[in-house]
């Protein structure tokens, strides 16, 4: 770094040092206080919190939520990519600002608008009640109200990556005679595949976390429709504060793990693009930019 | 997100991709995917927020009227668009703070920071809830030293700011970060050599570059912070017409069945978010023009 571009010694070290305090209070802080609430009164008290019957029925319901949620939004997240960074069309960017939508409505509203559709007064109320079908205040509700707030997740990284990406490899698989299927499955997927796992892994962290949408559709049943962070919400309002923070000390630990697969995917998605722009350029590249090679 | 960015930000860049024109429609798979794309879109997000609008509609407008006006009511707005826009100010300071000590200095364990500032990303909203609850309360590890100054930091509206800050931090961080490590050092370079100030150099040269992404990642963190439910419940002790957001106020009106004024309350909100959707959008093409500017 030439002397032009940086401080004196003693401005560098309050900045730094004023930011890493900021993080500190505001990021670190609230993570110890978590696994220091949960081990309050020892370790026994940990494990006990953990094996209760209604907090592993909170982990299975999580568990079966993401799981059905994130494979439907990553289906959805391939196929939107695909069309949208692979062709031009009328009305792209509009689209493109719809999948974006359930990232800015809050999600209280999320959860209301199921129970609009689905709920006794709503749009197909009185059918499904009359077929004893339950998808407000039940699982499925849960499901739809996660899927729409994780909606966007693996879409909105994939759309940008492929667009970087271009078509060429995939054009010259089809004229080396590839299907349509083969050009994605070993030309397409190897070149996103850590944009994928960075999505995935973040739309998982939000499934498995979410709490207000899921809130509203959630018939708040001990042991039947309470997800994770809503089964410490009850815990703490039950001053259960033990049991509270054990529970949360496992969404802690997911959001850790989120964090390194984040960092990790990241990095090598970083690498990636750094040898794709030191490949010698296959053909004369029009109106040659002097820049080239030098900004990146 | 970060990474959305850097691809989006590398795809503006001089690396950007050849025109495309000719590469139209020659890789299959593009009517069936954005067919399901446009099919799960109308499934998941536009169909259920369309029944928002049209229960909306069944409302005459005085009972629309008096529902968004009822006092409690407007006294949640003030207090979620001012806390909103409060810890949006907060983070503007400190998230450029951050991403300028992670761009230009270095020091030891910066990678593991840098990983941490996605921590709100991934750790579910109730769980910051409890935990910032439990450090600023009376008797927490921040609350015991403030509140025998007369500060009380959790159970009013101090809480709910701090509960934003936390929420909507990443987002200034990610946005500004990637600019400011575009940002060309000969400029900065001929500002030294033409006798500018370091303070002069930031303010009347890197600053303007960064100034577009700085306003996004401000307009990102307000949008989020409006909507934020998890995380503010546990903290704000939600008194009427002193502590109570919104989101809280669809959701006690839903508790009591009263479905019309919820649908009303959120459909205010919906409205908002969709204006501050635009807003970004505007924002990040401005943002693109500008360092694409900043390059040719």
């Amino acid at each position: 770094m030439s002397a032009a571009r940086t401080e004196a010694p003693w401005v560098r070290r309050t900045l730094i040092g004023v930011a890493l305090v900021f993080m500190f209070l505001f990021l670190v802080l609230p993570l110890a206080a978590v696994f220091t609430e949960a081990l309050r009164k020892g370790w026994d008290a940990y494990w006990e919190a953990l094996q209760e019957p209604d907090a592993w029925s909170a982990i299975r319901l999580t568990l079966m939520t993401a799981a059905i949620a994130v494979p439907l939004n990553l289906v959805f997240g391939v196929a939107a990519a695909w069309c949208i960074a692979k062709y031009e069309f009328r009305g792209k960017s509009f689209l493109t600002t719809l999948i974006d939508l359930p990232f800015s409505v809050s999600p209280v509203v999320a959860g209301l608008i199921y129970v609009l559709v689905f709920g006794a007064q709503g749009w197909f109320g009185p059918w499904l009640m009359a077929h004893d079908i339950k998808i407000v205040f039940a699982v499925p509700g849960i499901i739809l109200a996660t899927v729409f707030v994780t909606f966007p997740f693996i879409a909105r990284e994939l759309i940008p990556l492929m667009q970087a990406q271009g078509n060429d490899e995939e054009q010259a698989a089809q004229v080396l005679g590839a299907s349509g299927w083969q050009t994605f499955w070993y030309v397409t997927l190897p070149n996103i595949k850590w944009g994928l796992i960075y999505g995935v892994i973040l739309c998982n962290a939000r499934a498995m976390g979410e709490f207000g949408a899921v809130s509203v559709v959630s018939g708040h049943i001990r042991g039947q429709t309470n997800t994770m962070p809503l089964h410490v919400e009850v815990l703490y309002n039950e001053y259960q504060s033990v049991a509270a923070f054990a529970v949360a000390s496992l969404l802690a630990l997911l959001a850790l793990v989120t964090l390194v697969i984040k960092s990790v995917a990241e990095w090598r998605m970083e690498a990636e693009m750094k040898a794709l722009a030191e490949l010698p350029p296959e053909q004369p590249t029009p109106a040659a930019n002097p820049l080239l090679g030098q900004t990146l | 997100m970060n990474n959305t960015l850097r691809v989006a930000l590398a795809s503006a860049s001089p690396m950007a991709p050849l025109p495309r024109r000719a590469t139209r429609r020659v890789l299959p798979g593009f009517n069936i995917t954005l067919g399901f794309t446009v099919f799960y879109l109308s499934l998941i997000v536009l169909i259920p927020l369309s029944a928002l609008i049209f229960k909306t509609f069944t409302l005459t407008w005085p009972q629309f009227w008096e529902a968004v006006t009822a006092p409690r009511v407007v006294a949640s707005y003030r207090l979620t668009f001012g806390a909103s826009f409060t810890a949006a100010c907060v983070n503007a300071v400190f998230g450029l703070l951050v991403a300028w000590v992670l761009v230009r200095y270095s020091f030891p364990g910066k990678k593991i920071v840098d990983a941490l500032v996605d921590l709100p990303f991934a750790l579910p909203t109730a769980v910051a809830g409890i935990s910032l609850t439990a450090i600023l309360a009376g008797n927490g590890w921040i609350g015991q030293y403030t509140e025998p100054l007369g500060l009380q930091l959790a159970f009013n509206p101090n809480g709910v700011v701090i509960a934003l800050i936390f929420i909507g931090l990443p987002f200034v961080v990610r946005t500004v970060q990637p600019v400011l490590e575009d940002t060309e050092k000969e400029l900065e370079e001929a500002a030294t050599c033409l006798g500018a100030t370091r303070w002069q150099t930031f303010s009347r040269v890197i600053f303007p570059c960064i100034a577009p992404a700085l306003l996004t990642g401000f307009a990102m963190a307000f949008a989020r912070a409006v909507g934020e439910y998890g995380s503010v419940i546990f903290i704000a002790g939600n008194m009427p017409m002193i502590s109570e957001i919104t989101p809280l106020i669809i959701i006690s009106k839903l508790e009591q069945y009263d479905y019309a004024g919820a649908t009303a309350v959120a459909t205010v909100m919906l409205v908002i978010s969709f204006i501050l959707l635009l807003l970004i959008n505007g924002l990040q093409t401005w943002q693109r023009k500008r360092s694409g500017g900043v390059m040719a």
